[in-house]
């Protein structure tokens, strides 16, 4: 199985480091994984971005021309990554950021999450890439909690480990919700 | 072997570097590869090593010439706008015969261009863009793993021959993030350096390091000793990979991160019945001529996939001699050419050979 995943949002959202996540949680598993971040133009205008792959196999190509799932963390991320999804894929968006008008319009399937509003409610928005992470999680299974949990132990400086047991709390009502 | 960790491709080069035994660091930042400077700026004076950002590129690399002469392991990296500015400086220290790591990490040309990856480097760093008869023995890793190994591995056979060793890789590979699996023990070679000019000592005469000799006997006999070195280097040092060569209808050939593209379409033909090999040259020069020749009689094309707009075809087009007919496929300005989009170019070339 190989999970195909760009994941995409404003600089600041989180949406680099919620990649790392997934791959070294990936790693931990023993899985191949490869994390590719937009350094060029595209990282203006709100569509930062991570190519994202999590697989059984050997990565080949770590660079994305479709993916399996886009996770949008703001409008036009959704807008430029709509169609970067396969047919049989799907979009991961964060409601507070992209309203359900512009949602129904796709054609894709859409999963949401107000991981923001949530994220506030939870103390910081920086936690709504944990959200959309439990998310992620809930429907494809594609990684443990555990896993998650782990990697954030490796990823994250020392100092900022206090956080972690508010990130797995944001975790775990990602993948409740 | 340790543990594995995930580590972007420029951090791992710079990890590599220390653990090659290099402790001295001479360079300019430049995108997409500034990352490598960020890493030795903490870590080598960490170590008692030098790092110093120099004014220019033309600064760091003369400074890796003086580094060098001394008998210091020493390495410079840049992007393609820096390493045509530091081809003077490779010139001199092939003249000079001194060992010297330099990592060019790829972005798209010409002029300033763009930062996005790219191949375009490919006739500056293999044909010389300096001046004389010289060459640089030049690795292209595809995947982080092996920037870790092949930087390692460059430090050794700068020092073996005495040469310049760069390292190719592209924009992505530099940004991109994998796991990496270190040794915990290096396969490092210490080659004694009784050429250095690192004071008399006992030896009785003092050493001088130049490439300057106007007098044209010696200064042949010099350039013949050159030759005769990069005619071993050819002899030795050749690498690349092969997969799914045997029973090819086309063999593509590619290095670095198009040829993990290829790797994938290997797959998708295989689904429709077409059988694609992938030529991967490891070093791209010395150039593996010959193994790639000898799949002339067997396959029906050859196609060059780059990230340029035809560079290294030259080189298959050397190999195969006529022999065969060559293909090239190139995307420019940091467009990545999509799986589907080589197929399709597979496909089309297959028709018309079929003819």
């Amino acid at each position: 199985m190989q999970y195909e995943i760009i994941i995409a949002g404003f600089g600041g959202q989180g949406v680099l480091s919620a990649g790392r996540l997934l791959v070294y949680a990936g790693m931990l598993e023993g899985k191949h994984v490869s994390w590719l971040p937009s350094y060029g133009p595209e990282m203006r205008g709100g569509t930062a971005n991570c190519h994202v792959i999590i697989s059984d196999e050997e990565v080949g190509s770590p660079i994305l021309n479709f993916a399996d799932i886009a996770i949008c963390m703001n409008l036009p991320s959704f807008d430029k990554f709509e169609t970067f999804v396969r047919d049989d894929g799907f979009i991961l968006c964060d409601t507070s950021m992209v309203s359900s008008e512009k949602i129904s319009e796709t054609k894709r399937k859409v999963y949401g999450i107000d991981a923001t509003t949530k994220a506030i409610e939870l103390g910081n928005k920086a936690f709504a890439n944990i959200f959309i992470i439990g998310k992620l999680l809930q429907i494809t299974k594609i990684l443990r909690p555990e896993s998650i949990e782990k990697a954030l132990y490796d990823v994250l400086p020392e100092k900022k480990h206090y956080l972690i047991p508010i990130e797995m709390e944001a975790l775990k009502m990602g993948l409740s919700n | 072997m340790s543990e594995k960790v995930l580590m972007k491709g420029n951090d791992v080069i710079a990890e590599a570097c220390i653990r090659a035994g290099c402790l001295h660091y001479f360079g300019y930042p430049i995108t997409p590869q500034t990352e490598i400077s960020h890493y030795l700026a903490k870590r080598l004076p960490e170590l008692g090593g030098t790092f110093l950002q120099a004014e220019s590129e033309i600064a760091a690399i003369n400074m890796v010439y003086g580094a060098s002469a001394v008998g210091a392991r020493v390495m410079t990296s840049s992007s393609s706008p820096g390493i045509s500015l530091k081809q003077e400086g490779f010139s001199y220290i092939a003249g000079a015969e001194l060992p010297a790591v330099v990592i060019d990490v790829v972005r798209c040309g010409p002029g300033l261009g763009g930062i996005l990856p790219g191949q375009c480097d490919y006739f500056q760093v293999t044909k010389g863009g300096g001046h004389g008869d010289y060459r640089n023995i030049v690795l292209a890793p595809n995947s982080v793993q092996e920037l870790y190994e092949l930087t390692v591995e460059s430090f050794n056979l700068a020092d073996k021959y005495r040469m310049l060793c760069m390292v190719m890789a592209d924009g992505s590979m530099g940004q991109m993030m994998e796991a990496v699996q270190f040794k915990d023990k290096e396969d490092i070679t210490v080659y004694d350096k009784p050429w250095a000019t690192n004071g008399m000592g006992n030896r009785g005469h003092s050493n001088f390091i130049t490439s300057v000799n106007v007098n044209p006997d010696e200064l042949e006999k010099t350039n013949l000793r050159l030759q005769a070195k990069y005619r071993l280097v050819e002899k030795n040092e050749i690498r690349y990979e092969e997969i799914n060569c045997e029973n090819a209808d086309i063999i593509v050939v590619s290095y670095g991160t198009t040829s993990r593209i290829i790797k994938n379409v290997i797959k998708k033909a295989k689904k429709i019945g077409i059988n694609v090999g992938l030529f991967r040259p490891i070093t791209l020069w010395p150039y593996p001529y010959e193994a790639l020749a000898k799949h002339t009689d067997k396959v029906k094309a050859f196609l060059s996939v780059e990230l340029s707009a035809g560079q290294m075809i030259e080189d298959v087009r050397l190999a195969v001699n006529g022999k065969s007919n060559c293909y090239f496929y190139g995307r420019m300005g940091g467009h990545i050419p999509a799986q589907q989009e080589l197929l399709d170019e597979i496909i089309r070339i297959l028709k018309k050979e079929d003819k």
